[in-house]
Order: C-alpha cells, then structure tokens, then sequence
C-alpha cells in the first residue's frame, strides 16, 4: 500500500462514519427519553439479590421484558463495563468478568451482529484488561475487546446539552455503535462518593482531567446527555464499600450479591445508591451531585415510586 | 550466532508486549556484571577470555557485533578494502580505563556508562531502534484495525530524553564511523572491556597462531585483520588485540593461520612484558588520583541541589547507590510499561546523567510492577517482590491545598485520592457534601498516580534521596458486611 492509496482509504474510512454516525443520531434522537413509563407490564427497573452474577441478570432482564426489548438483530453493539483498574475481580475494583460473559451470550442470542467491549482504564491498560479477567472471558465468548488506551481511538464531538461540559473526545466504538450497554460496578468514590452507572461515562471519554476542573459531578452528568445507552446494568456482586474507588484491600469489599437494571440511568444510579448508602453509612444520598444533575438534563427520574420497580430476592 | 545474539539482545530493548520478560543475555554483559559484582559472570568471562581470547567481543558484546556489521556493509561498497597493522596505543587504551576509573570513583558514572559498550549499544536500541520498531507496530496496528481485527495494538511513541537521544546518536555516528573505516578500532584504544578483556586474552589458551615454515609474508591475513593486530612482516600477533573473528584463517592460502592451544610462548610474553609497563605506570596514577579527587566532587554535588527531589526507582535503594551502580544502560527505561521511567537530565548532577528517573507527565507507576527491578543488570535496580515495593518508598506526597480544585472553584474532584492505592491520599468531609484531599505521607509508595492525575498539580511526589520504608495502611471497619435490603 503506497501513501496515496493510504490517504484515499482513510479519507473513505472517515467518511462513511461521518455519513453513519450522523444517521445514527437521528435515532437516537427520537429514542432520548428513556424514561418511558411502564408498558404492558414491563418493569422500569429490575432490583435482585442474592443469587450469582449470571443468573442475576437473567432474572433482571426477565423482568425487563428481555433483551430484545432493548437490541434488535443485526445491531452492532458495543458493552462498557468498568475496567479502570489492576484489580482481580475478588477485590471488586472492575465490573465482574462473569456478568460481562453472560450478557455477551444474551446479546449474541438476541443476533447482535457485532459485540465489542472497552474502557478507558486508569492503570496500565493492559494489566487491568488482563488482571480483571473481562479480556479472557470477553474473547472466550467470542466478542471482540477493544483498546481504549490510545488517543487515536478517541473522536471530538460536541455536547450541545452540556452544562459545564461542551465537547469531549469520545471513543470512537460508542460513537459507531448502534446502541450500547452500560455495565457499571458499583463502588465507593473517594471525589463523586460514589460511581456506578453515570460515574462509568468517564471511560468513553479520552482527557478526563477536564472532567475534575470544571466541576465533577457536572461534567458527569452532561457527557451522559451524549449518546445513552439503551440499558444500564449494575454489578453490585461484590461491592467496594471504603477506600474506592480501588480499594486497598479485601477488607474494602463486601460481598453483597445484587444487581440493578434499567434503561434509565437516573433511576438505577437512584437505586444503587440508596442501597449503597446502607453499607457505608458514612456517605448521604444527598451529597451524590450528579444524580440530582442528571435529573435536571431530563435523562430520567430519581422517584422511584413513579416508576414500575420490580424487587426479587432469589 | 553473533547475528542471533543481537537479534535477541536488541528485541529485549525493543519489545513492549512482554515476550521475553527477563533478557538473560543482557544480565552477561561484562560491564553490568562488573557494577552489580556478579562474581559468577565475572569469573565465567574472565574464564572464558583466557581459554578462548577475546571472543566475548565476536559473540557477545551487541556493540561489538554492530561494529561487524558496519564493518561487512563496508565491505559490501568497497571490494577491495584493506587493513593492515599499526602498533598497539597502550597510553590511549590504559589511559581512558583509568579516566573512567577516576571519574567513577568521583562519582561521575555518566563517562563509565558513556563508554561501556553494552550500555552504550542498549541506550541506541532504546532511543533510535525502538521508536521505528513501535512505527511499524502502529503501522500494522492501523491495518489490522481497519479489517476488523484488534490483534495488534498502538503505542506510544515519544522521546524520552533529548540527552539521551543526542547521545545515542553521536554514539552510532562516532562508533559507526570507526567501524566502517577502521574496523574495530574502538575496541582496541577507547573501549574500557576491550582494555580489561585484552588484558586477559594475552594469555589465552586458544589463540591464533602463525605457522612460520608455511607462512611466506604475503599479508594477505593482516590487510584481513580488523583489529590491526597482525603483524605479518614479523609474524606477529597482538593478542591483546585479537577479538577471533577468525577472518585471517580464510585470508591464508599457505594454511599458515590456525587456532588452537599455544605452544611456544616466548614471543608472546615478550610483547606483555613491554607493554606492562606503561601499564603499571597508568594504574598507579589512577589510584593516586582517585584517591585524592572524590571529596572535592562530592562537596560539588551535593551542592548542586534543585528544588525538587528527583525520585529513583523502587529497588535503587538510594540516588548513591544507582549512581554507583548504573552505567545507563536503558533497559529498565524501554521495559518499563507505564512510561514513568525517564533518562534523567541534571536531576542527580553531573554524574547521573541518563540515570533511569521517576517522571509522571506521561503514566504513573503501577502498584503491582517490579518490572524494572527484575530487569536491571547492573545491580543498580535490586530485584525485589511485589510485596518488597508494597512497602518501599522512594519520595513521598506532597499536598498544596491553595491550588486545589476543591479550595479554589469548590467543586468536588479527588481524582488523586481515586488514582492512590494505598490512600495516602484520601478525601475528607471539606464544605457542603464536598470532600477535600488530606495525606498520609507515610503510607505513601510514590507511586505518583495522585500526581498524574491531578489537573492542576496541588499534589506532587517529593523523591527521597535514601528509599523509607512505606507504612501498610490500617484497616477500615466501618462499613455494614450483613443485614441490609435494597435500600429503597
């Protein structure tokens, strides 16, 4: 390949994601209010305990209607969970590599055409690839894992909702993507107090410096009015309780065997963080900015009573 | 085998994948074997130099064999290129082993590290071959992305140290110059192994040896000798010289040339006798000047303090003992997987230039790697275990809270206390339901996330001159393991 047919290639490349992403918008446009209300008997949001990560999310997207209610055949579907650090899954600092292995199977079953999965992580990316076990169970599930520790991969787009946050490099699987799904850990956040599913946004987005001198929580809640993804689903299998968001050791973590779900990220981050707020008790609800932000960006709604919640213990 | 030797040795400078893990043959190398005192190496080559010469320079030393390569592309453009002999430059040779003597008893490695051939070839790898290896990597990287495939992956590429780069490559220019036009004379006047290794190779078991009743002075091996080390006319042999390559054997028509155990050894300690004397002479003004000069200089650096402290890596003990030890090789620099290892300015003074120095513009160092400790070979870098890093600390957190983002726009942040794994950063109730960064220097590892991370720089990593040890943090016990509900 010489440089001028190089050239030719790349300037096609660009252009045809330019011509997608911008069809693609449309869509996404017209499906923004995720917070649909409850119909035909669907839950909004799906809260369970005690069982293990797989069968957690089986009985969540029972709930839920299912997967196809949110994916159709022939998507291409891009999964974000938390990888952001070198941490094995007992120490719970990373999304739990079992949940990220059965949701690719319920994708690929639904006819997902594509499945990738990334993070911008905060360690070495690929010690935390490898340590969290996501990569191995990614590519024994036969979905693709992507890098996201290159700015190359990264692409400037505008915010137009954006408060405090106009425009952010983000990784260029969410913005060619068809829909995505948002796999947060939930853990305890020395600076947001608490991440899970809004907090994850941080991983599709290249300089996050930017994020904690413009103000944190803001800048958390205008990047999720960019692209949302079609369904947010919560590991709190094992749950980092002090010392997040890495945790020191396992005496950080508590086993706690739940998980929520919902298309509505305003919702489940509610959710998550009433239940986690049980646990250390040391944080209050009120205190976690970005929910109430995300609320105001009209992303979803933090009154659990006005929407369908189904609550099952296995 | 020379040619698979280097090929191994650079692909350990060049490899960031993690293929080879521990480059063995970088840990033979006489010189790193000589600072890190591995007496079993040391004994081995000395061993191997005096039943075999100076062979250790054909198949072992990447300098050496780099130089052989010039020398062959040499040959390449010029068919009829001829040597000859020239008497040996015993002052030169003996000279700039006891300079570098002196210098690194002063403390001023920098000249030793300049000098020794592996290190010399190492900081090449690292700061000129490298880059165009990670090129090509990210070249087939982009290929292989655009068909769908994320096998491959890009890197990083960037210049690590100016210092370091110019000197690399004055280094390939000066040494590649010399090789392609004079052979191996660098080995033979300026190479401090080469002096120590001809020392020894004098009295070698295995030598080359001029058959006089066959041979008929026609030159032919001496216009071969790269070493100019063959005196035809006399049939001679300087075998301090000598680095048996062997090409003089193939040059003899008359079969004259062989190698092979030494039978008469007159001629031959002739020659070492002449040539000990300079030598004494040189090493005794070594010593007397060694002796004299370190006071002054150590008064010279330790004056020359910055404002910052520079950090060594975990494991280099203290700055004194990486200066002692670390002749610059570049090793732990290409190895290190989060870029944080940088080839230092003036951070340690003069004589630490190019010494391997803790940087977090780029990365920061990860709590689980020792990598660089396993890599060194020198003995600048000590091995030590995961959990031996756990609590070392080579600098310490240091906290402006007037910059803070907290403080100053009163918006939450903590992205040190979130990037610190021990907590030696951690937030603690500020104003509202905001959270202000409070340290605990002494559980701090210097790991210099909270540094990288901090997007106005209120926290910083002060280097400590001789490593603390880093205190394990208590455990919380405030948090509720059983009996709770969904909360909502």
């Amino acid at each position: 390949m010489d440089r001028r047919d190089f050239l030719k290639t790349l300037a096609a490349a660009g252009a045809l994601v330019t011509v997608k992403s911008s069809g693609m918008m449309d869509v996404m446009a017209s499906t923004m209010p995720a917070t649909a209300t409850a119909s035909d008997g669907k839950a909004d949001l799906a809260a369970i305990m005690n069982g293990e990560p797989a069968e957690m999310l089986q009985a969540a997207m029972k709930e839920l209607g299912g997967i196809e209610r949110f994916i159709k055949k022939g998507d291409k579907i891009v999964i974000k969970p938390n990888i952001g650090w070198d941490r094995t899954p007992e120490l719970a600092g990373n999304t739990n590599p079992d949940l990220i292995a059965a949701l690719i199977k319920m994708c690929q079953d639904a006819g997902a055409a594509e499945i990738k999965v990334f993070d911008h992580t905060c360690d070495n990316w690929s010690r935390c690839y490898d340590h969290s076990g996501i990569d191995a169970a990614v590519k024994k599930a036969g979905a693709t894992m992507v890098y996201g520790h290159e700015q190359s991969s990264y692409q400037n787009v505008e915010i137009p909702k954006g408060v405090s946050l106009k425009s952010a490099q983000v990784h260029k699987a969410i913005i060619e993507c068809d829909k995505w799904i948002n796999v947060p850990v939930l853990k305890n956040h020395g600076g947001a107090l608490m991440t899970c599913a809004m907090k994850n946004h941080m991983g599709i987005v290249w300089d996050r410096r930017a994020f904690h001198s413009r103000g944190l929580h803001q800048c958390i809640a205008d990047i999720c009015t960019y692209k949302p993804a079609v369904l947010h689903i919560v590991d709190a299998y094992r749950t980092v309780a002090t010392n997040g968001p890495q945790g020191r050791s396992a005496s950080d973590v508590v086993l706690t065997k739940a998980l929520f779900a919902s298309p509505d990220i305003v919702a489940v981050d509610t959710a998550a963080g009433k239940f986690f707020t049980q646990i250390n008790k040391n944080i209050k609800f009120e205190d976690i900015e970005h929910i109430p932000d995300g609320q105001k960006h009209g992303l979803g709604t933090m009154d659990l009573e006005s929407i369908n919640v189904k609550r099952v213990r296995l | 085998m020379a040619i698979a030797v280097i090929a191994i040795l650079t692909f350990g400078f060049l490899d960031f994948a993690g293929i080879i893990d521990n480059p063995l043959l970088q840990k033979i190398q006489f010189g790193p074997a000589l600072f890190s005192v591995s007496i079993v190496t040391l004994v081995c080559l000395i061993a191997g130099t005096l039943i075999f010469g100076r062979l250790y320079c054909s198949v072992v030393c990447p300098l050496g064999i780099f130089q052989d390569l010039f020398n062959w592309l040499s040959k390449k453009f010029d068919k009829k290129k001829k040597y000859g002999y020239k008497p040996e430059q015993p002052w030169l040779r003996w000279g700039v082993l006891a300079v570098l003597i002196i210098a690194w008893v002063c403390g001023f490695t920098f000249l030793v590290g300049l000098l020794e051939p592996y290190s010399a070839y190492g900081r090449m790898a690292d700061e000129l071959f490298r880059p165009i290896y990670l090129f090509g990597n990210n070249l087939l990287a982009i290929i292989s992305e655009k068909m769908g495939s994320y096998r491959f992956f890009k890197v990083v590429i960037s210049l690590k140290s100016i210092t370091a780069f110019v000197v690399a490559l004055l280094t390939l220019l000066v040494v590649g110059h010399i090789s392609y036009h004079h052979g191996r004379t660098w080995c033979n006047t300026i190479c401090p192994v080469g002096t120590l290794l001809g020392f020894f190779s004098r009295f070698s078991l295995l030598r080359m040896r001029i058959d006089k009743d066959k041979c008929n002075h026609c030159l032919a091996c001496q216009r071969k000798c790269k070493a100019f080390c063959i005196d035809s006319a006399n049939q001679k042999i300087d075998y301090s010289r000598c680095v048996d390559c062997f090409d003089c054997i193939d040059s003899c028509k008359q079969k004259a040339i062989s190698y092979g155990p030494v039978k008469c050894t007159k001629t031959t300690v002739k020659t070492a006798d002449n040539v000990d004397e300079s030598k004494r002479q040189f090493l005794k003004s070594t010593l007397v000047i060694a002796a004299l000069a370190p006071a002054a200089l150590e008064a010279k650096v330790a004056g020359t303090k910055d404002t910052r402290v520079p950090m060594s890596p975990p494991g280099s003990i203290s700055h004194k003992n990486l200066l002692q030890h670390c002749t610059a090789c570049h090793l732990c620099v290409s190895k290190c997987p989060s870029h944080v290892l940088k080839p230092a300015g003036m951070e340690y003074g003069l004589g630490g230039i190019m010494q391997p120095v803790m940087k977090f513009d780029q990365g920061y160092c990860n709590y689980d790697c020792n990598l660089c400790s396993q890599v060194c070979p020198a003995g600048a870098i000590r091995p030590i275990t995961v959990e031996q890093k756990h609590s070392t600390q080579p600098g310490r957190v240091v906290f402006n809270k007037d910059i803070c983002v907290v403080n100053v726009n009163r918006t939450s942040c903590g992205a040190c206390a979130e990037h610190c794994p021990v907590q030696a950063i951690h937030m603690v109730p500020f104003q509202g339901g905001l959270t202000i960064p409070e340290t605990t220097p002494d559980l701090c590892v210097g790991c210099g996330g909270c540094e990288f991370i901090c997007p106005v720089k209120a926290v910083h990593i002060e280097g400590n001159p001789i490593h603390l040890e880093a205190k394990a943090p208590e455990q919380d016990t405030n948090i509720q393991t059983q009996d709770f509900d969904f909360g909502f």
